[in-house]
This record gives C-alpha cells, structure tokens and sequence, in this order.
C-alpha cells in the first residue's frame, strides 16, 4: 500500500527573497529521509509546503545477523546470549566466520511504519531548513527559525504524523488568509489546495504569477518587464491583485531613474510607459488581496507616492545649490576605507590612475567629480542611485555629456549581466576606479575569504575583466596590479570565470591560453577565438596530446635548456622532415594572425606522429639524445605563445 | 474622522484592555521608544511585562524647519512591549488597527522584512516593516538582544508612527494639516517646535559645548558604572540615574550629527562610546534584578 504525504509549516511572514532557497532545503532534507519519493514543493509568505505522492506504508521487513560468543565460549554464556535476544538456546545456529565458530541469531526486523519514521524525523528536519537569519521565540535557548511557527499540517494518507515542534503539535488544521480566510480550516490532503483557495491563498506561485500578469493585461497598461519584482510580489503575496494609480504630471520633471527608483526599489511598483516610450504618470501596485472596491488602496498608495516625489524633489532643489566641483573638498569628510583614507584621496588616486591609463579630459574630469554625489542629499535618501545622480547632476551643471556619461556609468557593470560605460572616458573611470579599490584593499590585506567579501572586491574584478575585454581596451592589466601576487591570482580567477561561465569556453581552453600568460585582455581573447576555431579540425587535438607527450618526455629526461639544434646531428627522414617543417612554420606564424598561425602549427602533426613512430629519443649518444630533446623543446616553446596545449583534455 | 489625539486614546484603550500597563512618555529626549528604560531595561530578564506608551522621539537629522509635510525633528511614537510575545501577537495587532477605525477588508496589509538595529544600544531584533496600502505605518520587531544580552523571554515591539497613520487616516498629505483636536491642527501645536530646533540643531548649536556636554554625561556615567561591581548595597545602587546619562549622550550624539560635526571616521568611534555605557548599564542591570 501507497499513501500520499502532505506538510504544511504554518509561519508568520517569511522574507520573500528566502523561500525559494528554503523550499530547496526542505525537499533535500525530506529526500535524505525518505529516498526516491516524488515530492513537491510550494509555498506562500505564511506556510512552506511539501507533498510527496506515494509513500510506502511501511519500510520493507528486514532480517540482521547477530553474532554471539564462539563455539567454545561456556554454556552460560551461550544461553545468556539467547536470553538477550528473547529465544531459547536452541535456536541459535553455529556460523563460520574468519575468527572461527560463532553462535548467531538471524533476527527478522519488521520495518518500520512510515508515519512514526516521519514523526521522528520531521521535526529534526524541519529545524533544520537553512535560513540566512534566524530568531527564537519561545525563550532563550529554544528553538530557532526563520519566523515563529504557528502551525502545524501532518498527514500520511487520512492520519494525522504527530509531532511537535516550538510547542505546536502537528493536525490537520490550515489557516486561510489574514482576512480574507477563515483562520481554523480542517483539511484532507484532497481537499487541501482547494479548501485554502476558497480561503484566498493560491498555493502554487505559478498560479499567484499568472494571476498578477492577468490583471496586469485587465488594466491594459505596459508595464516595464521587471522579472525580479514580479518574483518579489509573487513570494509577498497570498492572494495578489494588481491596480493601477496615478501621479501628478508635473512630477515627470523629476529624471526618470529618481521616479523609477521610488516607485521600484522603494514601493514596489512597476512603472509605466506609454506608447512611444517615455515614463507615464502611472503605476501598478499589487496588493495582497482580492478587490479595493472603494479605491481605498489606489489613494492611499498614491498619496503615500506622492509623498516620496515631493521629498525626491525637495532634495533635488536643495542639492543644486551647491555645484558637484565646489562639493569636492567634502569629500575629505566621507571616509572610503580606515586605511585607505577618505574619498578625497580615492578621487586623487582614481585620477591619477585615469591620467595613467591614457584617459582624456572628460574622464579625468569624470574621475574628480564622480564621487561627489556621495554628499547629496538625493543620494544619501536613495544610496542606489550614486553615481546615476552624479551624471544627472553633471548635465544640468554644464559640465558636458562627455564627463556627464561618464560619472554616470562608473559604477557599471554591477553585476555579470549589466552592461559595460558606454563611452571610453566612462569604461576609463570605472577601471581606475575599481582597480584603485582592488590595489588599496589588497594591499591592506583586505582580500575576500569565501562568502565574506565586504568591500564588493569579486564584482569589482568582474567589472575589470569586462570593461577590458568588451571595451576592446588593450590595456596591459597586470603592469597595473602593482605586483600583488593575491591580487594577480584573484583577478585571473575572475578572468577564467568570465570566459568560462559567462562567455561559455571549454574549461581546458581557457586553461591552455591563461598558461600561455596573460596581461592584455583582449589578446586573450583573440587567442582564445582562434584556439576554439582550431580545436575541431582534424590535426589538432592529435598534435595535442602529442605535445603532453612532449613535456612528459622532456621532464622525465630532467631536460634543462641550454644549446642551439645541430641540424648536422639530424638523420635523414622523420627527423629532419621534423626540423625541416618546425623551421618553415616557425618562419609562417612570425607575426601571422592567431588562427592562421594555430591552423599551421596543427599542420605540424603528420610530421611529429612520424617522428614519434620512428624516432628513438632516448638514442644511446648523448649529443644525439641531447639535440632530439633540444628540438622538442624549442618545438613546444615555440609553439606555447598562444596557448600551451599540453593543458587541452584530449579524447585519445 | 477620528483626530490625532482620539487615535491615541483608542489605541492605549485597546492595549489597556490586552493587558498593557499604560505608561506616560519618559521625560528626557529620546531618539526612539525603544530607548526609555520602560522597554530597554525591562526586556532584560526573566519577568513579564506588558506595556504601552506615547514616546514623543528626536531625532534632530530629520528637522526640516517645518517645510517639509512628511518629515518632522520630533515625531510621537506609539510604543507597545508585549513580554513575552503571545501567541497570536499578530492578530492582536491586526485587531488594534481595526479598533481605530481601519477596515482591513478594504485595505492592503503587508509584512516586510525588516530587521531592527540600534548599534548605539547593542540591541537587535527580527520583524518587518508593517505597509498599509503601501505605507509604512509600524515597525513590529521580535527583541532578540539587547544592550548585547540575549533576551530570556522574546517581546515583541510594536511602534507605530502615531503621525503618518493620522495622516493616513484622515487623508492628509502634509502632517501639519492632520487634526489634532476638533478645531485644532497638528501645525497650531508643533510648528514652532519643528522650526526653532530645526534652526538650533542644524545652526545654532554650539559644537564645542555639545561636545563638552556629552564627555559630562559619558563622564558621570563611567563614574557610576565604576563603582557597582563593589556596591555594597546592589538592591539600592543608582543604575535608573546612570541609564539617563546614556539617553543624554545618545541625544547630544544625535544633535552633534545634525550639526555636521561628526565626521564619518569619528562616528563609529562616538557610537562605540555610547554603547559600551549601555551596555554596562544592561549588564548591571540584569544582575541587580537577579
């Protein structure tokens, strides 16, 4: 017999950024538990939820062998061996084991039923479920979560598990929405999902989901698509129903990333456009329940916009009356770092470090004002628009679009997926300005440790690869690592990273071209593009292994470098067409584009397969054994500029 | 339409009728309920305690010389402790919004996450921020610690911003135009408040004397501090009077920020120096009660 499981763990209101995170937990915790068992998971803010589909009733039945004393042990012993084991001597059977006769007892284990091995397990299991942040809340010491339990659903089939946790026991009993639901509903794991729907919770966040992109279509509005808001709304609500409000006109004055910024990040509104693309008056607030039949809701959250607007516009006015150029001496007033000095001396650097990177006029004047933003007002109100504000502020400053854009982009790339400046000056600053931070932090020895990495110092690595590599900047960035070997094998780590996961190269290439050495970014890439256009075709990955063979042989002969190839002590044939067609790519490749030249090399294999087949390295001359090992070096030296091809993984 | 001060009395009736004892503000300046010692000093220890109370709350920063009609240098808060937190604390709180008029069947009630720190008080707690039609009306807090003791029993902490739910309730865009009593506005009250401290803590305040005052309080403080471990009488030793001295400190601390006159690298230090006297005083305090 197959029964079904339903657990429900009714909680005051979870983080919503938590719960996916915390619904993977639970599943694998469940599966450790009972293995194989289909299992699903859903959740809302109030109740994580795991259901699997056909349980065993019962563990299978099992039988373990006991061992007893040995065959000569004294009777007493044997028969108060039986006596433990509930049977009388007579049926216990002699065995032969490697240390002799034992008396043993073939015991028959009934397997266990599944509602007591779950109501042993769950609540272990439940406590367990990883949050990032926890509390108590039934006293010192007790137990933690990430919000109190208030509930409990256990039920294997018709029968309640029975279990407690933080004081709840385990039933039967649901709770519906905080007001549109009863709070005390009765379930069978049937009637479950419906009965809590009729109480205005949608269990499944699909469903909360396309019930929020319905309305949204109901209100025939555009909404700016904004996954992550939608994922937010849909993991805060129960029962969630989209409006639409309105804001006064005038406001639009105000740049659009302040009014966006409110509207998003602070209210959790989407904002609007109208057909031709400008921001209209409007916005889409999702509420967390069914209907606002008076328009309560809809005036209330715009007068509470409203509000935010005019404390955006306030600030706006009041941070105009002091120019971003006359704020920079402030800066000596906002520390960067302890050790690192105020932000004043951050910008002399950032500066310097532009100057020093090749940056014309705009970015080092980009680079002298891009932090001055950090003493507005509008940025200490809304910290995530700094430097978008700074830009801003520029432009209606007169300070030109060149220096404008550039303050404004200098914080990008924030993550993998945001783009780079879109101008030089801007991919300048930005580079100055996160390689100073990496230099000064490192050099301090402020060097991130696993998920501890305080300074943001990973991004702002990432940004560096990237700015490099998709501004095409030929810049040699190791000469600017100021010799920091942490900070040499960090920023590599990052550079692997980026061509690995985020631009998709075979790990093993990557390997090849970074082990060929690297500085200039872009040349890095190009080496990489040619490497990966190569590796298909047919000579390559053969000349491939050939060359790990190559290294192997020079380091198994300890062969140090030294001496020129005597092309006299060559014998004709493999070994001198060897040569012969070393020197001619050799000569080829000078200068020669990445692929073409990686295509010639790997034109190289018919000749060093022949060489191998017939050639014995290891001659007995040393000065003949010498000049062979001579040759393979200069071979694989020569040939590694691009990548070192001993470190692609090759299938023969 | 209920006014402000009908609001106050209906919500100290509701938690009167829960239980709560109802207190009067505290008499010195606060930058928060949380800091009177009605809640800082008796969440320590194992002894229930129900409480509620208005705490009028400074905090000079955010003076705008009365222009501004959301923001305010003093602002009244609506403190509840309930130690330890019921069952269904949150259904209580729920029920109090209703019993001032809010119909929550035609409103849009969210919780946030929102934890509570006040680094100044070593103290800290998990909750959210509550949204009424997407405004923040109450901060609802789970005390875990405080004056960097963990707590025995878990209070919850509801503060209300008893201005903004007025304004709410009545419709108001600009605080100042709440009414306070029939006939009377929240402006005819407080407007000269709002604007003559506006003036004195972000112009008027003399820094040097401030700062004199402060290393008074922090002074006296130690001076107390110093001599609990060998009181010979722990039942009787004046910690009350040296808690007041850590208010004083964290007020002249806040005025001194308003003034500009902290800068960023000192303001961890002068936060250090006012937590450590808090935290003293937490400590001794918990041994006193014991």
């Amino acid at each position: 017999m197959s029964v079904p499981f339903l657990l429900e763990i009714g909680t005051e209101e979870i983080p919503d950024w938590m719960i996916p995170g915390a619904l993977e937990d639970l599943r694998r915790r469940f599966l450790e538990v009972m293995p194989g068992a289909a299992v699903s998971t859903d959740a809302t803010p109030r109740r994580l939820v795991l259901r699997a589909a056909r349980l065993a009733e019962r563990e299978a039945d099992r039988e373990e062998l006991i061992y007893g004393p040995p065959k000569a042990a004294p009777e007493a012993a044997v028969a108060g061996f039986a006596r433990k084991q509930g049977i009388s001597a007579g049926q216990l059977e002699v065995r032969q084991t490697p240390r002799g006769e034992y008396y043993t007892y073939l015991k028959k284990v009934a397997g266990r039923l599944t509602r007591d091995i779950l109501a042993g397990a769950l609540p272990d299991i439940i406590l367990k479920i990883y949050f990032p942040k926890t509390m108590y809340w039934t006293g010192k010491g007790g137990p933690r979560f990430i919000r109190p339990i208030r509930w409990l659903v256990a039920l294997l089939g018709d029968e309640v598990v029975p279990f407690e946790v933080a004081g709840v026991r385990s039933g039967n009993v649901t709770c519906g929405h905080r007001r549109l639901g009863k709070a005390r509903i009765p379930v069978t794991i049937r009637s479950y999902q419906r009965r809590l729907a009729r109480n205005y919770v949608l269990l499944s966040a699909a469903e909360r989901r396309a019930r929020i992109e319905a309305g949204i279509r109901e209100l025939g509005l555009t909404p700016a698509p904004d996954q992550a808001l939608l994922d937010k709304l849909v993991n805060l609500t129960e029962y969630p129903t989209p409006i639409a409000g309105d804001f006064a006109p005038e406001y639009l004055a105000l740049p659009e990333e302040v009014l966006v910024t409110v509207m998003r990040h602070h209210q959790n509104y989407f904002s609007v456009r109208e057909a031709g693309g400008s921001l209209a008056p409007r916005f889409i607030a999702v509420m967390n329940t069914d209907s606002d039949p008076e328009g309560f809701i809809r005036q209330g959250n715009e007068r509470v916009l409203r509000a935010r607007f005019n404390d955006a516009r306030f600030f706006w006015e009041t941070d105009q009356k002091k120019s971003l150029a006359a704020r920079v001496p402030d800066l000596a007033h906002v520390t960067f770092q302890a050790k690192l000095g105020s932000y004043l001396e951050k910008t002399r650097r950032n500066v310097a470090l532009v100057t020093e990177l090749g940056g014309d006029q705009d970015a080092r004047r980009a680079a002298e004002l891009a932090k001055c933003d950090l003493t507005t007002e509008l940025v200490k109100e809304f910290t995530e628009l700094q430097g978008v504000v700074g830009g801003l502020y520029a432009r209606v400053q007169g300070e030109g679009e060149g220096v404008a854009l550039a303050i404004y982009d200098h914080y990008k790339p924030v993550s993998m997926e945001d783009t780079i400046p879109r101008t030089p000056a801007g991919q300048l600053v930005s580079l100055a300005d996160k390689l100073d931070t990496l230099r000064g932090c490192f050099g301090i020895g402020l060097v991130p440790t696993g998920s501890r990495d305080p300074f943001a110092l990973r991004r702002a690595a990432q940004g560096v690869v990237k700015i490099l590599v998709e501004g095409k900047l030929h810049i040699p960035v190791r000469r600017y690592l100021t010799g920091i070997p942490e900070l040499e094998a960090f920023l590599e780590e990052r550079i692997r990273y980026y061509f690995k996961d985020i631009r998709g190269f075979p790990y093993d290439e990557v390997n090849a071209v970074l082990a060929s050495g690297w500085s200039d970014l872009v040349d890095v890439e190009e080496r990489l593009s040619a490497l990966h256009a190569v590796r298909p075709t047919e000579n390559f990955e053969p000349l491939a292994a050939s060359f790990k063979r190559i290294q192997n042989i020079l380091k198994q002969a300890q062969f140090t470098e030294g001496g020129d190839i005597d092309a006299m002590l060559f014998e004709a044939g493999p070994e001198t067409d060897l040569y012969e067609a070393f020197e001619q790519v050799r000569r080829e490749t000078a200068g020669r584009e990445y692929l073409p030249a990686l295509e010639a090399i790997a034109s190289l294999r018919p000749k060093v397969d022949l060489f191998f087949d017939k050639v014995l390295v290891n001659a007995p001359d040393e000065r003949i054994r010498r000049n062979r090992l001579t040759l393979l070096h200069k071979l694989l030296k020569e040939f590694s500029t691009i990548a070192d091809f001993s470190e692609i993984v090759t299938t023969h | 339409m209920e006014s402000f001060q009908q609001i106050i009395f209906n919500l100290k009736q509701y938690w009167a009728d829960r239980g709560c004892i109802i207190q009067e503000p505290y008499d010195l300046e606060v930058g928060a309920g949380t800091m009177c010692p009605e809640t800082f000093l008796r969440v320590l220890g194992p002894k229930p305690y129900r409480v509620a109370y208005v705490q009028p709350s400074r905090r000079p920063a955010d003076g705008r010389y009365g222009e501004n009609p959301n923001r305010l240098y003093k602002h009244a808060q609506l403190q509840v402790i309930l130690k330890p937190s019921p069952d269904d604390v949150i259904e209580q709180y729920l029920g109090s919004l209703e019993a001032i008029g809010i119909d929550l069947r035609k409103h849009d009630i969210k919780f946030e996450e929102d934890n509570w720190e006040s680094p100044t008080l070593g103290a800290w707690g998990i909750g959210w921020q509550v949204m009424l039609d997407g405004l923040e009306i109450t901060q609802f807090t789970y005390f875990q610690q405080c004056g960097g003791i963990d707590l025995d029993l878990v209070p919850a902490e509801l503060t209300y911003g008893l201005e903004r739910l007025t304004a709410f309730l009545q419709a108001k865009d600009s605080v100042y135009d709440i009414e306070w009593a029939p006939g009377v506005t929240y402006g005819d009250v407080r407007f000269e408040d709002e604007l003559q401290f506006s003036l004195y803590n972000f112009e008027m305040a003399d820094i040097e004397t401030l700062w004199q005052l402060f290393a008074l309080h922090e002074k006296e403080c130690q001076r107390l501090l110093a001599g609990w471990p060998d009181a010979p009488d722990k039942k009787r030793y004046p910690l009350l009077p040296a808690y007041d001295q850590v208010l004083k400190c964290s007020n002249l601390f806040n005025t001194l920020d308003s003034r500009g006159a902290i800068s960023v690298t000192e303001r961890v230090g002068v936060i250090a120096r006012v937590r450590k006297l808090a935290v003293g005083v937490a400590q001794a305090w918990v041994e006193q009660q014991q």
